[in-house]
């Protein structure tokens, strides 16, 4: 940028002339009074960039330092006290909050639902997706509005969502009971058995969520060179052989990928389908439902929640570290 | 990179040659081609199992759920219960939609979800578009810093500030109303983050003849970067549309009055007051209402949305 703004001062009358304005030179400075000039003209080129900057990119940052860096060293502070939401006192009582959660009953209970759930929506979504990328793959007319209707769901409203599959589960009246009757199958008990209850959001969040995998495995798929796959099948590799052999090795990337941000977004997006499927938690409070139950739920323990806030945001903090680290630089796309 | 091998067929593979060329030799277009190939005799078999088979019980668990809401919020409260559902409404009634707004005010709910939505996705591209042409643009020390430091706010969740962010709002009175909900997620790093992209990838001869005309910064904003990236920009804002439509958790936080609920909440309200079978009609009714008209825009613009939310993965 530099280079381009002196070769418009040289060429347009208007800049040179307001270039000469900023440095009127006498006949032939010697070279300290140069620089000094140079100087001068740098720290005031600088000062009015740095307005234009903060012109343009301020409200933005003091938003982010504001909404989202604030927070979080708060979130640090509160996290250290024995604390209710909206009492006026507070004790601080060191780690307690956070050994708390990694050694009581309770808080060793929201770690197992969350890896429970975490990894059943993960592996739920992914070989689904896989599937269904696969079969979209194929060089079949209407392939393009299958891909569209399939990714739909992960744009839908999350409570809009929850509420349809929380009368397609309902025991007594639910869709889904009379199709399960048809094959001779009771319907577990969806709602009142706490396991069943996480069985149940982590179908609801694996189909809003395996049109993205299918998506993004469908563009893994389509840079996958077609000559490879010719190669195998002159050499009469069956599609379970070339599917191991060649498109899952150079698949890796986005299986890579796709894991990664998977269990991020499982952790921290399928709020909406817990609380209004499971508005107490019963057997679904996983890591972020147990954040909103602590501080305003019935307990309100603000202290207790703020550590558990603390906690998911270096879980995260480290998973996206170890991708950007590791996985972006040893697998390409 | 060439669809289909429609010269030189391979011996012992001749099943395309023939139909991917016209008698006069000239190559057909691909996607009648490639028609032509999936339904030849040899490939129906393949096409059908391996093919559509699958990809229609794909849709169906999708499109079911979805057919199942709209027709049960049409359907009056006797074939809601019976025990013998069917899948279309034998008798369809709006009495549902009624219900709804009786319950809770749904068109002040839905005023509420539009004025988030747009006064949310309006800033957050204005501030996107004009943070990210700062970052590329202007020269100024340290800058890659200041990136750095929005690349990791798009790493924190917007859950983790969540009860330093109640505090901060309710101190400045925002409890209970329309800007308390939309400030605090106004601030956009991914937005910065996709238009930086792209400014990135913008040939600078562009700006290089705006500066020969002495163009500033301004006008190199709004008459070239901006006018060159309508379908980033598109990107960002309807990928910020759906997120703030669907946005949740702080409007539920900030909000326990109806009257400045957004559709989402309300919608939560409802499932907690209306908590019998009975009441699935009209619950399905506000799914419609909630659902739909991200739908119809996913529907409508399905290619600038698909291409922002799977930003990263597909290079």
């Amino acid at each position: 940028m530099g280079d381009t703004r002196s070769s418009a001062a040289v060429i347009t009358p208007q800049t040179a002339a307001a270039s000469h304005d900023a440095a009127p030179r006498p006949a032939p400075p010697s070279s300290t009074e140069r620089d000094a000039h140079r100087r001068r003209a740098a720290r005031k080129r600088s000062a009015k960039n740095w307005s234009l900057f903060l012109l343009f990119a301020g409200p933005n940052i003091a938003l982010i330092l504001t909404f989202i860096y604030y927070p979080l060293i708060r979130n640090m502070e509160f996290s250290l006290l024995n604390w209710r939401l909206g009492s006026p006192r507070a004790t601080p009582i060191g780690l307690d909050n956070y050994i708390r959660f990694f050694t009581s009953p309770s808080g060793l209970e929201v770690w197992r639902i969350t890896g429970i759930f975490t990894a059943g929506a993960v592996v739920g979504s992914m070989i689904l997706g896989l599937l269904i990328a696969l079969v979209l793959n194929k060089k079949i007319p209407g392939r393009t509005f299958a891909r569209t209707a399939v990714f739909s769901p992960y744009v839908l409203s999350g409570v809009g969502v929850a509420l349809v599959w929380d009368f397609i589960f309902d025991p007594n009246r639910g869709a889904l009971m009379h199709i399960l009757a048809v094959f001779g199958i009771d319907s577990p008990a969806w709602k009142l058995d706490a396991d069943w209850n996480l069985v149940m959001v982590i179908i609801v969040y694996v189909w809003k969520n395996l049109g993205y995998c299918a998506v993004v495995f469908l563009a893994g798929l389509q840079s996958i060179p077609r000559d490879l796959i010719e190669a195998a099948m002159i050499d009469r590799a069956g599609a379970v052989r070339r599917f191991f052999s060649i498109t899952l090795p150079l698949l890796t990337p986005t299986v890579f990928f796709l894991f990664v941000t998977n269990i991020i977004f499982s952790m921290t997006q399928a709020f909406d389908i817990l609380r209004i499927m499971t508005p107490t938690g019963h057997g679904t409070n996983t890591i972020i439902f147990e954040i909103y139950l602590q501080s305003f739920g019935q307990y309100q323990r603000a202290g207790y929640s703020a550590a558990i806030a603390v906690v998911l945001f270096f879980t995260l903090f480290v998973i996206t570290a170890i991708q950007l680290r590791y996985v972006e630089r040893r697998v390409h796309y | 990179m060439s669809h289909e091998p429609t010269t030189a067929p391979r011996p012992g593979s001749g099943t395309n040659a023939p139909a991917s060329l016209t008698s006069s030799g000239r190559p057909i277009p691909p996607a009648r081609a490639e028609w032509r190939k999936a339904f030849q005799p040899r490939n129906l078999a393949d096409t059908m199992l391996a093919g559509y088979l699958p990809i229609l019980v794909a849709l169906l668990v999708i499109v079911l759920p979805l057919v199942w809401m709209l027709s049960s919020s049409f359907k009056p409260l006797n074939e809601i219960v019976t025990l013998s559902p069917s899948l279309l409404p034998q008798d369809p009634t709006a009495a549902n939609y009624e219900t709804v707004a009786d319950r809770v005010p749904l068109l002040r709910l839905l005023r509420n979800s539009v004025i988030v939505t747009a006064v949310g996705g309006f800033v957050k591209v204005l501030l996107a578009v004009t943070t990210a042409y700062a970052l590329v643009f202007i020269n100024v020390r340290g800058k890659n810093i200041i990136f750095l430091g929005i690349l990791v706010a798009l790493m924190v969740p917007a859950e983790v500030s969540m009860l330093p962010n109640y505090m901060t709002i309710s101190a400045l009175g925002g409890v209970n109303t329309l800007w308390g909900i939309i400030l605090p997620g106004l601030g956009t790093a991914f937005g910065t983050f996709l238009m930086r992209q792209h400014f990135k990838a913008l040939p600078i001869e562009l700006f290089e003849a705006a500066e020969l005309d002495g163009a500033g910064h301004l006008r190199k904003l709004w008459q070239i970067a901006v006018p060159v990236s309508t379908p980033a920009i598109a990107t960002v804002a309807l990928v910020t549309i759906v997120n703030e439509w669907n946005s949740f958790l702080w409007p539920l936080i900030i909000t326990d009055r109806v009257d400045t609920m957004t559709l989402p909440v309300g919608l939560n309200l409802l499932r907690s007051i209306e908590d019998t079978t009975s009441s699935y009609g009209i619950l399905m009714a506000g799914a419609v209402l909630v659902i739909v008209p991200m739908l119809i825009i996913f529907a409508a613009l399905q290619r600038y949305i698909v291409a922002g939310l799977t930003q990263g993965a597909v290079k």
